[in-house]
């Protein structure tokens, strides 16, 4: 018997499993919830619902009753109410939960749905599994060996469609392995607004192409390979590089904006092979766009700095942050020394950015990075942490244009050292004259013209190369871990800071992560409640209020709005 | 018995010598009358008409006219669409382009009243793609029953407007299923949505209630409007009331198209009496009564059970001459009035090679949104046309059948009954002549005969 729902839930029955879900719930979602997992290919969570695969087929009943009286009409056999099993099967992705809907899916006839369809989707198909880049993340694969039939009982030809069509830079397309189930059509018009993608002919010929004259070049094209069930759409700069088993995931945070799209980065032996997207429902969905994907292309990149440099010269870690430490001290008049620190850089390099700040009694500045954005998971503020700069206190201003500022005081002789964090500040405004009248220290994983001027050079390691957090534009603290080792001649940068904060100050700070959280909490009351390694994977909403009244870049974007400052925190 | 009398109320002036499609002809035959009066009525009242008259739908699936029309979302404060469904191409069928050819006002009378009747401001003839001559008289009509105040704004002076634009189809048979047709008309490829949640009577064109009737239905609700929703449930028999147009195609000495009283004539007296019989020295094979997709009927087999007649149950042992050619009698025997194309095959008449044909228009039709029609429909013409073509093996038969038998009630629209329905039916009905095809001698081609698909 059904127990009666909360108001906005509505009772289920699935496979005999009672559960309470939200109304408007799909019989998919609602499934999963009870770890029962209805094969699927078109349905995605984020898309429109369009029931054409047909792999969902379900059995649907609903209790009887009198159609006079509306009185249940009991099963004498069983003593419950008596279920009107619907004689054909009904797609799952289609149909939403009602009041006591039973759902079976496990039934003869649900078998037999599943292996018609799974059938009919591998005669056409080429079987190419053991050159498909898909493989081991096929949902063909996947669903032909839990539900298929395991032979073949087809003789006739197979169709022949284009095999390696260039949809844009990005994407390549395979139609023979296509099976038409029009996600990467939807996800183009929907969510992107770029409708370029479609069918042509029809029946079994119909064929996936571009509009003519069109490509499918938005900076969002690789989502539809991520999204496309099978190996016909593949990602140009991935196909054929790496059997996807052989990779290790770790979780990151998208560096390219405050948007702080959830991302996987897959690696092996130290190497990355590709990015791709983490579903977070209050962030990204389930999306990420192309130039994010390429960014771990920094990791190898030729310009990485690998050697610490003290006047010119190879040394070791500690005698540069010796050599540094004597900067700091012959510069000891107040404002004489000036620290650039980065929205780039983690919650914890901010907050020791900040310890040593205080303990040189050092101005702190950060670079302003305001773009464009692109209203879905690119905001104009292309720092992904500057909120995290204005929590640990490093700033209390938003970062605003050039460092012009700096570069006055520079030129009337207040400031004779610059530590920069991570920040060129040749492209942040300085002019190369400037450059010459300081002494930089500069923490950074990228040669530019703020390293090759530097008194001292330490270098330190990319995103991809450490754990850490970033505050995105919803006051959304996010956790990024390591996915490869540093270069050999790369510090880590708390390591790097900590030992500064040392050399300024005498003071002792953890350069380990979990250990410098307990600081971070005991000093940082918006942090307070929380350490590390119990942030959750999803991220953390801190309370915004204390900043309401910035003049924030960002305008709208996927689950941002700017003119409702971010909902109080849940800190508990 | 003798065959009735035919009952021409649709197509009473079609071929009649001298009657012409234009206005002018029309209105001399006392065209537009009924609609003069309807305006003047409350639609509700039309809508009752409709209701009494037991109408059934004529695009195919009978399904009740009255009780579609009450289906229809009056409270969402949204326009309601109607649409005129004449996007004929069900194999077999050949009669809305009759009326649309040689009775254009005709049915835009029709439509008129039932768009006062539902409260519609504006309708949309869907004219299939390849009648572009019928889309220019419809087109011609309209203008002229525009210019006469029939159609257009503050008709007749009532203060009601309606516009109805004629949209020239795409060019596929699945234009004609109404929510493949809505989207089609919406521009976009036919792809037949999903029901629920888009059932046209809420969520129909542009997401508004939408009514869609076939060409000739809406010709039944001019004459309903005219006569009256009881007098029209006089007409044919209980539960299938009004006439019905038969197209009869094939192997009779008289094929064309005959309009009966629903129910009173059977298949016997339709295709012996009416349509002459078999051509000279031949017999009849096979028949499908209601378009290519209705299951085939095999002369010599026999139907029994109960039927209801008045209030009394009767057993009924009927053979396919005997069969009442109405939708109730032909869904009891199996297969279906359908859209009234009765397609007559004869002892020539190879029937693998007859699937082959069916099946090469099915797999080149669907629409390929949904697998097991799209990859079904395919497959099976591929078996059918590998036999014909000289490689049949005994075993084509059950896999034939298999393979039909993955794909109905479990696609998007009813096209995927409408594929697996023949071959499921030629299977049953003629297994024989499958299972021993491998070694048939072909039948010989006629002289200049199409190559077989
Ligand atoms: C595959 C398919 C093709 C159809 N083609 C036609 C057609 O050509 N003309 C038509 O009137 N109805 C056609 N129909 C039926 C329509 O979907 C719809 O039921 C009909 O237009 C409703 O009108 P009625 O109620 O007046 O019969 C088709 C249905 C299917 C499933
Ligand atoms: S390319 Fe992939 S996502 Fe696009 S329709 Fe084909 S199978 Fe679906
Ligand atoms: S049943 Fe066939 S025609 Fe209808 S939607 Fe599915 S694929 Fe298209
Ligand atoms: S998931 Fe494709 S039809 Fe439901």
């Amino acid at each position: 018997m059904i127990a009666p729902a909360k108001p906005d839930l509505v009772t289920v029955n699935i496979d005999g499993k009672e559960i309470a879900v939200p109304k408007g719930t799909n019989v998919i979602e609602a499934a999963r919830l009870v770890n029962v997992d209805v094969p699927h290919y078109c349905y995605h969570p984020k898309l429109s619902i369009v029931g054409n695969c047909r792999m969902c087929l379900i059995e649907m009943g609903m209790p009887a009753v009198d159609p006079s009286t509306k009185a249940a009409i009991m099963d004498p056999a069983t003593g419950k109410q008596k279920i009107n099993w619907i004689p054909r099967p009904q797609i799952g992705c289609g149909t939403n939960v009602s009041p006591g809907l039973h759902v079976k899916t496990l039934s003869p006839m649900v078998k037999d749905a599943r292996e018609g369809v799974m059938e009919f989707l591998l005669i056409n198909h080429p079987l190419d599994c053991p050159i498909c880049d898909q493989a081991g993340e096929c949902k063909l694969q996947e669903q032909a060996t839990g539900y298929g039939r395991g032979y073949s009982r087809f003789i006739e030809q197979k169709n022949v469609k284009p095999k390696r069509t260039q949809l844009g830079p990005r994407v390549t397309l395979d139609d023979e392995r296509c099976i038409l189930c029009s996600r990467c059509i939807r996800f183009s018009k929907e969510i992107v607004k770029d409708d370029v993608l479609g069918f042509v002919d029809r029946g079994s010929y119909s064929t996936l192409t571009c509009y003519p004259g069109k490509k499918l070049e938005n900076n969002y094209s690789l989502n539809t390979v991520d999204i496309c069930p099978v190996g016909a759409l593949t990602s140009s700069d991935f196909r054929f590089k790496m059997r996807v088993w052989f990779l290790k995931q770790t979780n990151a945070i998208d560096t390219e904006s405050s948007v702080g799209a959830n991302t996987v980065v897959w690696s092996r032996e130290g190497v990355i092979y590709r990015i791709t997207p983490r579903r977070n429902d209050d962030v990204n969905d389930t999306w990420l766009a192309d130039s994010a994907r390429v960014l771990f292309k920094a990791v190898k990149a030729s310009d990485r700095l690998t050697a610490i440099k003290i006047n010119g010269t190879d040394g070791a870690l500690d005698v540069a942050v010796n050599a540094a430490a004597e900067l700091f001290k012959s510069n000891s008049a107040p404002g004489a020394i000036a620290v650039v620190g980065s929205g780039r850089s983690s919650v914890e390099e901010q907050f020791l950015t900040r310890k040593l700040a205080d303990a040189l009694k050092a101005s702190t500045q950060l670079v302003s990075r305001v773009g464009q954005g692109d209203q879905l998971l690119i905001s104009a503020d292309r720092n992904p942490n500057v909120r995290g700069a204005l929590v640990t206190g490093l700033i209390t201003a938003l970062p605003f244009g050039e460092l012009t500022g700096l570069g006055a005081q520079i030129d009337a002789g207040k400031v004779k050292v610059i530590v920069a964090i991570n920040e060129d500040l040749a492209a942040a405004g300085l002019t190369s004259a400037q450059l010459t009248k300081v002494s930089v220290v500069y923490l950074g994983s990228h040669f530019n013209a703020s390293s090759a001027a530097a008194k001292v050079v330490l270098p330190t390691l990319s995103p991809f190369e450490k754990s850490g957090t970033f505050v995105n534009q919803q006051f959304r603290i996010q956790k990024f871990f390591k996915a490869v080792p540093g270069p050999v001649g790369a510090t880590d940068d708390l390591m790097v800071l900590a030992k500064l904060v040392t050399a300024a100050a005498g003071l002792t700070l953890p350069a380990e992560i979990n250990a410098l959280w307990k600081v971070i909490a005991a000093e940082v009351p918006a942090l307070g409640t929380m350490a590390f390694a119990n942030l959750p994977e999803t991220g953390l909403l801190l309370d915004a209020t204390p900043f309401a009244a910035l003049p924030f870049a960002e305008g709208e974007t996927l689950h941002y709005k700017p003119a409702q400052p971010a909902v109080a925190a849940a800190t508990a | 018995m003798p065959a009735p009398a035919q009952r021409r109320i649709i197509f009473q002036h079609i071929d009649e010598p001298g009657y012409t499609n234009d206005i002018g002809c029309y209105v001399r035959n006392g065209g537009y009358e009924v609609l003069k009066k309807a305006v003047g009525r409350k639609p509700e009242e039309l809508i009752d008409e409709v209701k009494k008259s037991g109408l059934r739908g004529r695009g195919g699936a009978g399904f009740p006219c009255g009780v579609k029309w009450g289906l229809v979302d009056r409270k969402s404060g949204k326009p309601i669409y109607l649409i005129v469904n004449a996007d004929e191409s069900e194999p077999g069928t050949f009669k809305d382009r009759y009326i649309m050819h040689q009775d254009p006002h005709q049915l835009i009378e029709g439509t008129m009243i039932s768009c006062f009747a539902n409260n519609v401001k504006q309708a949309y003839i869907y004219i299939r793609g390849e009648m572009p001559h019928g889309a220019r008289i419809l087109e011609k009509a309209i203008a002229e029953a525009r210019a006469a105040n029939f159609v257009g704004p503050n008709i007749l002076g009532t203060g009601y407007s309606c516009e109805i634009f004629v949209h020239r189809g795409a060019g596929a048979y699945i234009c004609g299923e109404e929510t493949g047709l809505i989207e089609s008309l919406e521009g976009k490829r036919a792809n037949p949505r999903i029901k629920p949640p888009y059932f046209p009577a809420v969520l129909g064109l542009y997401q508004c209630p939408t009514i869609v009737n076939n060409v000739e239905t809406l010709c039944h609700v001019k004459y309903i409007a005219e006569h009256g929703g009881e007098a029209y449930s006089k007409i044919g028999t209980p539960g299938n009331t009004g006439t019905r147009i038969f197209c009869v195609s094939g192997h009779v000495q008289r094929p064309g198209y005959y309009e009966f009283p629903a129910g009173t004539i059977t298949m016997g007296q339709l295709l012996n009496e009416v349509c002459g019989g078999p051509l000279p020295g031949r017999t009849f094979k096979a028949v499908i009564p209601g378009g290519s997709s209705a299951k085939i009927l095999r002369f010599g087999e026999r139907f029994k059970g109960k039927r209801k007649v008045g209030a009394e149950m009767l057993d009924y042992d009927w053979g396919v001459e005997d069969v009442p050619m109405d939708f109730d009698s032909l869904g009891m025997i199996g297969t279906m009035g359908g859209s009234g194309g009765v397609i007559v095959m004869d002892d020539t008449v190879n029937m693998v090679e007859a699937l082959a044909n069916i099946n090469a228009f099915y797999s080149h039709e669907s629409c390929g949104q949904c697998t097991p029609c799209r990859e079904g429909s395919l497959w099976m013409k591929k078996i059918s046309s590998r036999m014909v073509h000289g490689l049949a093996r005994p075993e084509d038969a059950a896999l034939l059948k298999s393979v039909a038998d993955q794909i109905p009630g479990r696609t998007i629209c009813a096209f995927g009954e409408a594929c697996s329905w023949p071959t499921q039916s030629f299977i049953a009905k003629f297994g024989d002549e499958f299972k021993q095809y491998s070694e048939t001698k072909k039948t010989a081609k006629p002289e200049g005969a199409h190559e077989l698909v």
